[in-house]
């Protein structure tokens, strides 16, 4: 099988352009998607949301496939439909019509707006259209059940899907969280204890999402998940037609969000973000936060709980302490089978930070760590959250494909472990792939891959031995049964 | 438009009118027009418009009509000039097939970001041109405009034209821009780029009985079944206009005879441009169905006036039906009385799937389009049973509440219509470019039925809520997480 080959040449001296020479001149296969699609993602896991893409309708339909192809769920995304026309006098007309229309058809209790190349471009006053809408449609009836209007910019020229879905969180937050709120709705109580604490979960599966909610639970917590696409993108099959999924974190639960008891913001990358939702909280209502790595592996797993011991002045749950020594006995057990193994990961920064993190507990050594980001904090998080990692692994931000191809000939790795993308690589090198993160299209159950948590961490680490040990027995000409 | 955001007066929605059952599901006012029914007079349905703001058409873009047009082109450069989203978002997608080169299933993009926005971006075009054509030694190149190529003045032709000189290699600038139109506009701009290679090779040793196929992409090896027939009929094929398709090939195809036209709504404008420039004859023809299929052998054969060649082409279909129809009569019993839903991009491949499902017994209660014309929903209602629902432009709330109402059991489609269906408890058939299956040709006809039979005829259907009645689970809008989600 074919695939490309990368070849690249730093920029030509005395090119009078400004130029960043870790920019390429070109990509080939990427590994990152464009900012609208994460903040589309971020949306849907708001209660009767409806995002709304200001822009060409391809950049909708294109996202909605690409989500469905990963979360096998109807993903409906609005657009504002630019043509000529607009792109020439600007996209105010169209953005009115689509509020309206996206009004009429779904009644939604928030509309998450979000730019694209093209309406960035163009330099589009998104703050001024909104408000004049808002202005416009003040007067009618009945006022109470006129949607949220949140707005992100996610010119899809600066930065990849997670920093749309990071952009979109904070949006929301900075849009909508108050001060006094109860999340149910309801006038505010006496004392704060019992408002939820805020997770900022990072760009999880549908099954985490419900992990993290289980685990709060257990701590004696309830949470606010922002966002929470636990249902809405991995919902039953129907009894009767849903204009909107069920379930997502609500409007009012977000407005409470500056009340919040504790904040919690995951991701190792996201952690040295200069603004996120996490931040603004901290900030602006003094909400303890604790902005930590995703907990993927012993040690992220238990600053994790140290994060829970404090908010909620509880001990680890027997349950979760039960899972953690489970998790060390299977590392145990495996640890001569992944001696001396080497792995890529590829996706997301945080995600390939986790993983690359957690490996370095088990033996595995991440000889490289891939991804399209370029917050240039990849290198930082992971050699501080794991430092014996220093010296002994690649990482390399800008990445795609082509580059991770061009390495992979000296690196030599055992498996690689990522999403889907890395499917022909895996087959040229006859290795494995241990598929997870974003997307996962050529596999059942992509909203169902578990990672975090003592016990999403078992589910992983057993998946990667047994990854081993497949292809360990599959190459052996004797083909033993046991092993 | 009067903004009405916020009302529930039921007055501001069009209801269907003769709906077997109604569904109580609202759709725009503005998008009534673009609906009609079979067997009821009426105004021509609404359509070639793009898309009504925040209607969530199915609909892609400009980009999306040219990218899907040329990608099989399998030992050509496909390069899309903008940040990453186009070229990520169409990087081997497709079930098109290659015999040979693979370089067309990589994505390659400029990955335009802030700087090149704002300082431009022909020189990083043309350093990518000439780095990716020294590192891959394609046969051409394709360079596709996205949305802010205009926007930000490239001059994408005049960089093709230096990269093309310094190269030797063809290098086509791709007029795609996301927003100047539709997805058939995209169509358009593909055939304009393609177009600049016909007409540039030897036609020398080409047969007298020859044709291009054009509009087929070789889905699933679709063009090498089609390709075996007109073999076996001793027609020459000498392009295949995109699917396994190859530059040289396309170079030299206007020394064929005759042109079969399949997917007519993207390739009608190439096989019109090569009539007038070289005089070659063109025929729209569908490779889907048995009627069809067999239709288009004949058409061949009636074209060149050869009796040998009709006797040839009847053999062929003698053969092929042969084979798969007891297979087919065993499904179609199954089958019988079953309603289905189409909503296809183009309407050829409609009428060709109205006929197709008749011959497995079935009766279309919904069809709709991205692109057809007035003329194609004519031809729509009046091909179909009085009752059936014909839209243009359709949206998911539309296709439900229809998918409801027909109380249809099978729903063809693609990957974006496939969790309405299986929302709802209805069998689906994949018959986007993205499938993986050969659903052309004889055998495709057998593939389809196949596919149809295993969804429709599934005992899964057998749990799902809407269909299993009145024990199943229902779920209540209620606070997401907690226990009472499911009373």
């Amino acid at each position: 099988m074919s695939c490309a080959s990368t070849c690249r040449v730093p920029p030509a001296e005395g090119d009078e352009k400004p130029e960043d020479p870790s920019f390429p001149s070109s990509s080939t296969n990427p590994c990152k998607l464009c900012t609208p699609l994460g903040a589309c993602l971020a949306f849907k896991g708001i209660a009767g949301a409806v995002p709304l893409l200001h822009g060409s309708q391809g950049c909708s339909t294109y996202i909605r496939r690409y989500l469905i192809s990963h979360f096998r769920e109807p993903v409906d995304i609005a657009s504002t439909n630019f043509s000529e026309d607009s792109a020439i006098f600007g996209g105010r007309k169209n953005l009115h019509t689509a509020l309206d229309n996206v009004g009429r058809q779904y009644r939604p209790a928030l509309v998450g707006i979000a730019t694209t190349c093209l309406s960035e471009t163009m330099g589009e006053n998104m703050p001024m259209l909104i408000g004049e809408y808002r202005a416009e449609t003040r007067d009618l009836p009945p006022a109470a059940d006129r949607p949220a209007l949140v707005h992100v910019s996610t010119p899809s020229f600066k930065g990849t899907h997670a920093d749309g879905f990071h952009a979109a969180i904070r949006a929301l937050v900075e849009t909508l969280a108050e001060a006094g709120l109860q999340a149910d709705g309801g006038k505010p109580l006496s004392g704060a204890a019992s408002q939820p604490i805020a997770v900022m979960p990072n760009m999880v599966s549908p099954a985490d999402l419900r992990h993290l909610r289980d685990l709060c639970s257990e701590w004696g917590t309830g949470v606010t998940l922002v966002p929470d696409y636990s249902e809405t993108l991995d919902g039953p099959s129907w009894a009767d037609f849903e204009r909107m999924p069920v379930g997502g974190t609500t409007v009012a639960e977000l407005r409470a969000l500056g009340g919040a008891t504790a904040a919690i913001e995951l991701g190792h990358v996201l952690a040295r973000a200069e603004h996120t939702a996490g931040t603004h909280l901290k900030n602006k209502f003094h909400v303890p936060t604790h902005r930590i790595g995703l907990p993927i592996g012993v040690r992220a797993c238990d600053e994790f709980s140290a994060a829970m011991e404090a908010v909620t002045g509880r001990e680890m749950p027997r349950r979760i302490a039960l899972d953690r020594g489970r998790l060390v006995d299977s590392y145990v057990d495996a640890h001569k089978y992944l001696a001396g193994k080497k792995a890529v990961v590829y996706g997301e920064e945080d995600l390939v930070a986790g993983l690359a993190v957690f490996l370095a507990e088990t033996g595995i050594t991440p000889v490289l760590c891939a991804s399209g980001g370029r917050t240039k904090r990849l290198a930082d998080a992971i050699f501080a959250a794991a430092p014996e990692l220093r010296g002994r692994a690649e990482v390399r931000e800008g990445s795609d494909f082509g580059d991770i191809e061009a390495r992979v000939a000296e690196l030599k790795p055992d498996l690689l472990i990522g999403s889907s993308k890395g499917y022909r690589l895996a087959r040229s090198l006859n290795i494995p792939l241990v598929r997870c993160g974003f997307p996962v299209h050529d596999r059942l159950g992509a909203q169902r891959i578990r990672l975090l948590g003592f016990s999403g961490t078992q589910e992983l680490f057993d998946r990667i031995v047994n990854a081993v040990l497949e292809a360990k027995q599959e190459d052996s000409e004797i083909g033993y049964s046991y092993l | 438009m009067k903004t009405t955001l916020g009302s529930n007066g039921s007055s501001e929605f069009s209801v269907q009118p003769s709906a077997l059952q109604s569904s109580g599901i609202e759709i725009l006012p503005s998008r009534a027009a673009s609906i009609s029914e079979a067997g009821k007079p009426g105004e021509d349905v609404r359509c070639g418009k793009t898309s009504i703001a925040g209607s969530v058409s199915q609909r892609a873009c400009v980009f999306c009509g040219s990218r899907v047009v040329l990608y099989p082109i399998a030992d050509a450069l496909h390069i899309v000039h903008g940040p990453i989203g186009c070229a990520a978002y169409t990087w081997d997608i497709r079930g098109s097939q290659s015999s040979g080169p693979q370089l067309f299933r990589n994505a390659f993009s400029t990955d335009l970001q802030e700087l090149d926005i704002i300082y431009g971006g022909e020189k990083k075009l043309e350093r990518a041109l000439l780095e990716l054509i020294a590192g891959h030694s394609p046969k051409a190149a394709f360079v596709y405009g996205t949305c802010i190529v205009g926007l930000i003045g490239d001059d994408v032709s005049a960089i093709c034209k230096s990269v093309a000189a310094a190269t030797g290699i063809p290098v086509l600038p791709v007029a795609s821009e996301g927003f100047k139109g539709t997805k058939k506009d995209g169509y358009k701009a593909a055939c304009e780029a393609v177009y600049n290679l016909i007409g540039t090779g030897d036609t020398a040793g080409i047969s007298p009985v020859s044709i291009n196929l054009l509009g087929d992409f070789n889905i699933a090896g679709e063009t090498w079944v089609i390709r075996d027939y007109f073999a076996r009929m001793g027609v020459e094929v000498v392009a295949t206009i995109t699917g396994d398709g190859r530059v040289d090939a396309i170079r030299r195809c206007h020394g064929a005879k005759l042109n079969l036209v399949q997917c007519s709504g993207s390739m009608t404008h190439l096989a019109k441009k090569m009539q007038a420039a070289h005089g070659i004859p063109f025929k729209r023809v569908s490779f889907f169905g048995i009627e069809d299929m067999s239709a288009a052998l004949y058409d061949v054969a009636k074209h060149f006036e050869s009796d040998e060649l009709m006797e040839k082409a009847r053999a062929v279909v003698r053969d092929e039906v042969g084979k798969i129809y007891p297979q087919l009569r065993a499904w179609r019993d199954d089958l019988k009385g079953k309603k289905a839903a189409i909503y296809v991009g183009g309407a050829f491949k409609a009428f060709s799937l109205v006929r197709a499902l008749r011959t497995l017994g079935m009766r279309t209660a919904l069809v709709g389009t991205q692109t057809g014309d007035a003329e194609d929903y004519n031809t729509l209602r009046e091909m179909c049973d009085p009752g059936t629902i014909v839209v243009d432009d359709s949206n998911p709330i539309e296709l439900a509440k229809f998918c409801l109402e027909q109380d249809v059991d099978l729903f063809i489609g693609g990957v974006k219509e496939r969790p309405i269906a299986y929302k709802l408890g209805i069998g689906f058939c994949d018959h986007n470019h993205e499938r993986k299956e050969c659903l052309a040709g004889f055998v495709g006809m057998l593939n389809f039925a196949r596919e149809v039979h295993a969804s429709v005829c599934s005992p899964v259907w057998n749990f799902v809520p809407r269909r299993a009645g009145k024990n199943a689970v229902r779920l209540k809008a209620s606070k997401p997480g907690s226990e009472e989600a499911v009373a």
